[in-house]
């Protein structure tokens, strides 16, 4: 088997018994990378030189005897998280030579567990699409079928698992930018609950729905992902002082007597048929693993999708902001006086998708629309975040669909910006209830895509999730099957 | 027709943190372009604030001080504009949620005490500053200079309750002393440290509808805060009687002409879009921790100076000036702990140490004559052993020398001379060499007993005992 197609904890056994050097791992990667990434695109930046650099490193520390289950380990970040000395684009023209002087917080916490980085992932510019298409920097393409979308934002990070261009990758979710790629691209994709994770040198796009998480090849992957980014950090005020479970040590195959809800709303006429049997099948396995079904209501869902684009235009207006062409980032070469540097510099650095939202935002924010757009969508997200507790008080995990359809072809939805932003409406809710979720391989469509399912769990609940997504990977082999490229 | 000035003050007060409201790097100031920055003050991407505690407690300090009500949940916003000195695009604020709200300043002067209120105190930090012209390391043009960025700021904001220039600058000059006694303000006005912005409208007398006001920036000594509130009102009551019509517009003040200029119109008015900043959560100040800055808190000026008027007995003048700072205040508090008369002391601090900082340019914290000394000083004026007339050499020896008193008199032989044998001798001689006079005061001319004082002062060096020479002197020359 070729080191590419191992998991974190397949390789971590190699390295530990010394069968293979992380030098050797790496540059398997990078080989994998130099093959297929022309047709995936799921790389902005190749870090080749400093990765196997960082190889050699975690070969001594193995060799110390010093190792983590992340020593030696490639793995690659979405381009949203800042990493000291490697340009960090957000996928966007406005940041194309920006390199950081310092690194993300959970990017720390990889490296110092000896993780190798292999380099920068493709995204929807500054995290704002559901395809991957938004990016300036050419679409990624989906492993399975390569006429289409890989999902998005994190739409990279995921390509890049099923492509086995790295072990494991981090992304980050807004409305669904990890959940709705790993579904499209086969992978296991992890939201934890807002506060578990630091933003600290992520790049923001709507803070208060923002959260880091891990995408891997499997559900024990994901465990080992979480438990080194998880955790408060000073840096970040909205991060949670509460202690980091061993998500690892909470894995196994029962479910016996767990209750899954099942929210009336989320399994509407129209769902996608594939999506259906997908569903249909893993509800049949749970049961059969001995787990209990309720059915449950999130009356507010039908407001979901409303408010978030209310809520994350509104912050991303003012985040984005501080790209102005005055410090960092594209500045317009031709301008006539400040007010039309800053213009010229924004309208030349941003694309269509990042202005169209900040406009929206912009809207949303201004005097006189306030009280009807950003208030009360703040009010609707709190009746939002109030059907998942009530649901919770009855059921341990909620199962959904993650997104409904598979995957579509590139192009198909681009000037359809509505269509685009439905693709999300099965994941956004998660988001606005700050609370996790977690998508699992669960299918195949008739076309040869993979379809996942979605668990949400209570805040802080990701052991529950993570368990529960384990026991359906224990009894099924979708996560097995593999994208020909 | 004759108009009533409305007049209500916005104050930024620079706090005196060591560290910025939302990084770690330091407020110091003058230190070389971009020299204390991170990538929070930078506004980098991904940067989040975190909240300095100590800004926190000096905003509950403020409050306190000024009878305000401490929320116990208060939140940040986002105030957004463009401008390269606001690195991020938006300013972080509080908005709809400040720290303090409903408080009051007490103001005296010709109209009494008047009760001014303040409507709020919040947190924000401060922009960066542009510096333009000759710009190291970019020759001419303009940079950016981030130091300032992210420095912490309260701003206060009164209500309409100003009815004059003069009750202006009385309101802004109690709050100045009242932010640098807490300790949270070097109140350096020239550098910025405590600035102001005026809003000023005029309405009929008798009228309860408040005209259309202009806000005045940048003002920023107490001299031009009544410039440029007078000229306001004057310009605006000018405007009227001539038929025109205030509008609602942002002036600057200029020093140099002692005009207001127009800066933007309402139609330019910006729409800074606030809303709570949501990198931060909404703070929560417990009960708890605003008792224990309360009990923190130092003697405010308008108490103390009652203090000094009831239980010292010094004069309303004296409470005043010995009160108008707080180091002026400690100084003499130290010095009566040594020396507990408090009126023999008062005219001291107020006339030779007082003269002795201004002519010296020192602040009283550097005064050369520690408390210790100043009480030894006149201690020897009491006992006896120098006259008063004399301390004041004694003061001035001690100024450039640091030395105690009792050695200065020692060494330069100051000692007072009390001994009557000695000053009658003294007389003698002085009556023996001026015989006319003593003739003339025989003879009914009082007046030149003066003369003989001086003479016989200036004989003994100022050291005899002017008590006894008064004495021994009319006794003699009456014979």
């Amino acid at each position: 088997m070729e080191l590419y197609e191992l998991t974190i904890h397949e390789l971590h056994e190699k390295l530990k018994k010394r069968e293979v050097s992380s030098v050797e791992a790496t540059r398997a990667f990078l080989d994998r990378i130099e093959s297929v990434d022309p047709r995936v695109n799921a790389f902005i930046t190749v870090t080749a030189d400093e990765a196997l650099k960082a190889a050699e490193e975690a070969d001594r520390r193995i060799a110390a005897g010093e190792t983590t289950i992340l020593t030696g380990i490639p793995v690659a970040l979405k381009d949203i998280f800042l990493t000291q000395g490697v340009r960090t684009t957000c996928a966007s023209r406005i940041l194309d030579t920006f390199i950081p002087p310092y690194d993300a917080t959970s990017w720390v916490k990889l490296k110092e567990r000896g993780a190798v980085l292999v380099g920068k992932l493709n995204q929807d510019e500054f995290a704002m699409g559901s395809s991957c298409e938004s990016s300036a920097f050419g679409p990624t393409r989906n492993p399975w079928n390569l006429e289409c979308i890989p999902g998005g934002s994190s739409g990279g990070s995921a390509a890049a698992i099923a492509a086995r261009e790295a072990t494991a990758t981090l992304g980050t979710d807004t409305g669904g930018s990890i959940r709705q790629p790993a579904s499209h691209c086969g992978c296991v994709g992890l939201k934890p609950t807002y506060g578990r994770v630091s933003r600290y040198g992520v790049i923001a796009y709507a803070s208060s729905l923002d959260q880091v998480g891990p995408m891997t090849r499997d559900v024990a992957d994901c465990a080992i992902m979480l438990g080194a980014v998880a955790g408060y950090d000073p840096l970040d005020s909205t991060s949670i002082d509460r202690p980091v479970p061993d998500y690892t040590a909470s894995l196994g195959p029962e479910v016996t007597g767990l209750k899954i809800g099942l929210p009336k709303e989320y399994f509407i006429a129209g769902l996608d048929p594939d999506v259906k049997k997908t569903l249909d099948a893993a509800i049949d396995t749970y049961k059969r693993l001995g787990a209990e079904f309720v059915e449950i209501s999130l009356p507010h869902t039908d407001y979901a999708v409303a408010t978030y684009y209310l809520i994350a235009t509104a912050e991303a207006s003012s985040n984005l902001a501080r790209y102005d062409g005055v410090r960092f980032g594209h500045r317009a070469k031709e301008a006539a006086g400040l007010i039309d540097m800053f213009a010229r510099s924004r309208a030349e650095g941003f694309g269509a998708e990042v202005k169209r939202r900040i406009m929206l935002g912009t809207y949303a924010l201004s005097s006189g629309y306030y009280d009807a757009y950003y208030l009360k969508a703040q009010r609707v997200r709190t009746l939002i975040m109030h059907d998942f507790l009530q649901a919770f008080a009855t059921v341990d995990v909620i199962l959904t669909p993650v997104a409904p359809t598979p995957a579509f072809r590139i192009g198909e939805k681009v000037n359809d910006p509505l269509q685009m932003y439905l693709s999300d409406i099965f994941t956004i809710p998660v988001n606005l209830a700050g609370t996790c979720g977690i998508s699992v391989p669960a299918g195949m469509s008739g076309d040869g895509l993979p379809i996942g399912l979605q668990l949400v769990g209570r805040p802080f609940g990701e052991e529950a999730i993570l368990r529960a997504a384990y026991a359906f990977e224990q009894a099924t082999e979708w996560h097995k099957q593999k994208a020909q490229l | 027709m004759k108009f009533q000035p409305v007049i209500g003050l916005e104050v930024h007060v620079q706090l005196l943190t060591n560290t910025k409201i939302f990084c770690g790097c330091s407020t110091k100031f003058g230190a070389s372009p971009n020299s204390q920055t991170c990538p929070v003050c930078l506004g980098l991407p991904g940067a989040l604030p975190v909240l300095n505690r100590k800004v926190v407690e000096f905003a509950i300090r403020a409050g306190l001080a000024t009878n305000c009500t401490i929320a116990e949940k208060s939140v940040f916003a986002r105030k957004n504009y463009f401008y390269p000195d606001l690195p991020k695009g938006y300013q972080i604020s509080q908005y709809e949620l400040p720290i303090c709200t409903a408080g009051h300043l007490d103001i005296e002067g010709e109209w009494g005490t008047k009760r001014i209120g303040i409507t709020r105190i919040h947190m924000e930090e401060d922009a960066g500053k542009l510096v333009h012209g000759d710009v190291p390391g970019l020759g001419s043009g303009s940079g950016v200079d981030l130091n300032r960025a992210c420095t912490p700021l309260l701003e206060v904001v009164s209500e309409p309750d100003l009815r004059s220039a003069d009750e202006a600058v009385a309101y802004l000059r109690k709050l100045h002393q009242i932010v640098v006694y807490l300790g949270i303000c070097d109140g350096n006005m020239e550098e910025g440290s405590f600035r102001c912005d005026a809003n000023v409208s005029v309405m009929p007398v008798g009228s309860t509808t408040f005209g259309t006001r202009a806000e005045i920036k940048n003002v920023n000594s107490f001299r031009f805060v009544k410039q440029a509130i007078e000229y306001e009102i004057e310009r605006q009551i000018d405007l009227i009687e001539e038929g025109g019509k205030v509008v609602q517009e942002t002036r600057l003040f200029d020093p140099n002409s002692g005009m207001t200029r127009s800066m933007r119109g309402k139609e330019e008015a910006h729409d800074y879009r606030y809303f709570p900043d949501p990198d931060l959560v909404p703070l929560v100040i417990s009960p708890d921790w605003v008792e224990e800055v309360e009990l923190s808190l130092p003697e405010l000026p308008d108490l103390k100076r009652k203090r000094y008027q009831e239980e010292l007995e010094l004069p309303a003048y004296d409470a005043e000036v010995l009160t108008a700072s707080r180091e002026l205040a400690e100084y003499f508090e130290a010095c009566l702990a040594l020396y507990p008369q408090a009126k023999p002391l008062a005219n001291w601090v107020m006339g030779e140490v007082t003269r002795g900082l201004n002519d010296s340019g020192l602040a009283i914290t550097a005064c050369p004559v520690t408390p210790q000394r100043l009480a030894e000083l006149l201690k020897l004026i009491d006992a006896g052993t120098i006259s008063g007339k004399i301390a004041k050499t004694v003061f001035d020896e001690m100024w450039q020398t640091g030395q105690e008193p009792a050695k200065i008199v020692a060494d330069k032989g100051l000692v007072q001379v009390s001994d009557t044998g000695e000053i009658e001798r003294i007389i003698d001689e002085v009556m023996a060499a001026n015989q006319g006079q003593v003739e003339e005061f025989r003879g009914g001319k009082e007046k030149v007993f003066g003369f003989f004082v001086g003479q016989v002062m200036r004989a003994s060096k100022g050291k005899a005992n002017p008590a006894l020479v008064n004495e021994l002197l009319l006794k003699k020359l009456k014979g």
